[in-house]
């Protein structure tokens, strides 16, 4: 097969693929329509979006960044701010902020970038972790502007009680969609090529011609802008956020372990990595949640998927798969050979930086 | 014939080392330049300095009649100077096609624009085909072999088209048909006119292909001349043999 028409039908797969996507998205909340059914969607989502969105700096371009809860945390509170000037009874007014504080992140965040990206590997995800608690840490202490300790309560909208969930479910669904559809645009442009080069070895990259800083910078922002979004709307969802909550680092690790597991080359393992995660946190909580030991269960549930798994659920798979055909294959053409099974080289894509 | 590229007084300490010692030559334009001398004489350090990998501690550098302050690699590709490395470096994720399409610099408003055009495919193909790699094209790189690495990052950066390449031990660990194919392809650029400057131990592949040769020895160059010339330089032969 030649390869424009391997690519022709890898679109027409992907299509297909996002279709499916959009029309379970959209019909989830009708039939699971309980009231904390409904809830786990919306917070499944947002896991979902939260992963993929770290995958464009983390999975594309290589770089461990473990405190994307500063940038959540960020937009949680700009929400919460700007709601609360907007006043009660706003409805879906505060949903048309949601862009603004995207940019606003990603505006902001810039300059922090800028520096932190001149760090690699643990250096900088050390300091993304550490750019977190400065934030937190901002939130708890600014008090005139966060209320401090105290937290800060966003106005409750007036939604009809029976379907109070379901604007967010939808705010969260289309900012998931978004943020896949900028994940599936930068895989596809110069961009996620020159990104993906970063990853494997950036100072050839930049031997090469390749800007490499202002293409990490661009991953970084819109990475960070992506996750402001889904925190303002989460803000405006549960009504009340405390810096505790809001610049959470469990938050930051959860949704970088989802893009692990579902696997962070691929465009929808972050997705998959929340599906499958998202329940099982839920479930960890509810059987093991008295005691701390659902965050133990949790972590082993890890450890033996990365064990298993180290590339991710979708690439793991997709290569078993291959295999399966290759061996097949090979069985039905070579009948009097039949120890000959092609053995693939298993080699992880890109590292395991 | 003038001179390509020109370095004057390369100076590099490591701690109490001096990789670079005052070390100055020139490359003249069209031609293929080998640097020798033994181990440990400055030869990669002398490339990572005029590639901008490291910065000097002090010395000038011109390329193409310009003085280059503060050498970037990003800035001298676009300039028209390449590299490859001593250990060949590729992109082991991405496709060996997409590795070489990378070679080819992309303005600011192409970042948006299709992972590999058309255009870049077809270039890269014709690379990938000269190179004898196009069977490969769509596998990750991580599955090439050693000597396929090394063509392959000489591809890459031919995707350019620079007027100036440094190889960096081309023919190390590769085995005899893979030097042979990899001294084609030097010829080949060689006719179309592209200048080489080559770090070599092999030293019948030097003799064969280079003129002149630079001999550096504790960081800086003691001879350059023609080969036989720098064969029988008793200056050579002590810095390779006595002491």
């Amino acid at each position: 097969m030649t390869p424009l028409h391997a690519e022709s039908r890898l679109r027409r797969a992907g299509a297909a693929r996002a279709a499916a996507f959009l029309a379970v998205l959209a019909v989830l909340p009708f039939v699971f329509g309980q009231h904390w059914q409904v809830n786990l969607l919306v917070i499944a989502v947002m896991y979902a979006g939260l992963a993929s969105a770290w995958n464009l700096l983390g999975g594309y371009a290589g770089y461990p960044a473990l405190g994307h809860g500063a940038f959540f945390g960020l937009g949680a509170y700009a929400m919460a701010i700007g709601a609360g000037h907007l006043g009660a009874g706003a409805g879906y007014r505060p949903f048309l902020l949601v862009p603004l504080i995207a940019l606003g992140t990603a505006v902001v965040v810039a300059p922090i970038a800028r520096v932190l990206l001149r760090t690699r590997a643990v250096a900088f995800a050390v300091l993304s972790i550490t750019v977190m608690f400065m934030v937190q840490t901002l939130a708890y202490n600014i008090r005139s502007l966060t209320g401090g300790s105290q937290g800060l309560a966003v106005p409750i909208a007036p939604f009809d009680a029976a379907t109070f969930e379901r604007p967010y479910y939808y705010a969260m669904a289309v900012l998931l969609v978004v943020t896949v559809g900028v994940c599936w645009v930068v895989r596809t442009s110069k961009l996620g090529l020159a990104l993906n080069a970063v990853r494997d070895d950036e100072d050839r990259a930049r031997g090469l011609g390749v800007q490499t800083e202002a293409v990490k910078l661009l991953a970084f922002v819109l990475s960070a802008g992506l996750t402001a979004a889904f925190g303002a709307v989460w803000a405006y969802y549960i009504s009340y956020i405390v810096p505790g909550f809001a610049f959470d680092p469990l938050l930051s690790l959860v949704a970088v372990l989802m893009a692990f597991l579902g696997g962070r080359t691929t465009l929808w393992g972050p997705v998959v990595g929340a599906v499958l995660v998202g329940p099982a946190q839920q479930y960890f909580a509810y059987r093991f949640g008295a005691s701390q030991l659902y965050l133990i269960a949790y972590a082993a549930l890890f450890l033996l998927v990365i064990y298993l798994l180290p590339d991710g659920v979708i690439p793991s798979a997709s290569r078993h798969l291959d295999r399966l055909r290759a061996a097949y294959r090979s069985h039905a053409t070579r009948r009097d050979q039949p120890d000959q099974v092609p053995m693939e080289p298993v080699l992880p894509r890109g590292g395991r930086g | 014939m003038s001179a390509l590229l020109t370095v004057a007084g390369l100076t590099k300490s490591f701690g109490g080392v001096r990789a670079l010692d005052d070390c100055g030559f020139e490359v003249a334009e069209g031609a293929v330049s080998a640097l020798i001398g033994p181990n440990g004489s400055g030869k990669t350090t002398a490339f990572n300095v005029i590639t901008g990998y490291q910065a000097a501690d002090s010395g000038s550098l011109s390329f193409r009649g310009r003085v280059v302050r503060r050498p970037d690699p990003c800035r001298l590709q676009r300039l028209g100077l390449a590299r490859t490395f001593q250990q060949p470096r590729v992109f082991p994720g991405l496709s060996v096609l997409e590795n070489v399409v990378l070679g080819r610099p992309q303005p600011w408003r192409a970042l948006l624009r299709r992972r590999v055009p058309g255009a870049d495919r077809r270039r890269a193909e014709e690379l990938l085909e000269e190179f004898g790699l196009a069977a490969h094209a769509e596998r990750p790189a991580a599955r090439l072999s050693y000597g396929q690495r090394r063509l392959l990052e000489f591809a890459s950066v031919l995707m350019a088209d620079p007027a100036l390449i440094l190889l960096d031990e081309p023919t190390a660990g590769v085995n005899p048909v893979m030097v042979e194919t990899m001294e084609r392809h030097i010829r080949r650029r060689y006719d179309e006119g592209v200048t080489f400057l080559i770090v070599e131990h092999e030293m019948r592949f030097v003799m064969r292909l280079c003129d002149p040769v630079i001999v550096l020895d504790h960081g800086r160059p003691i001879a350059c001349a023609a080969p036989t010339a720098v064969q029988n330089d008793p200056r050579v032969l002590d810095a390779y043999l006595g002491e």
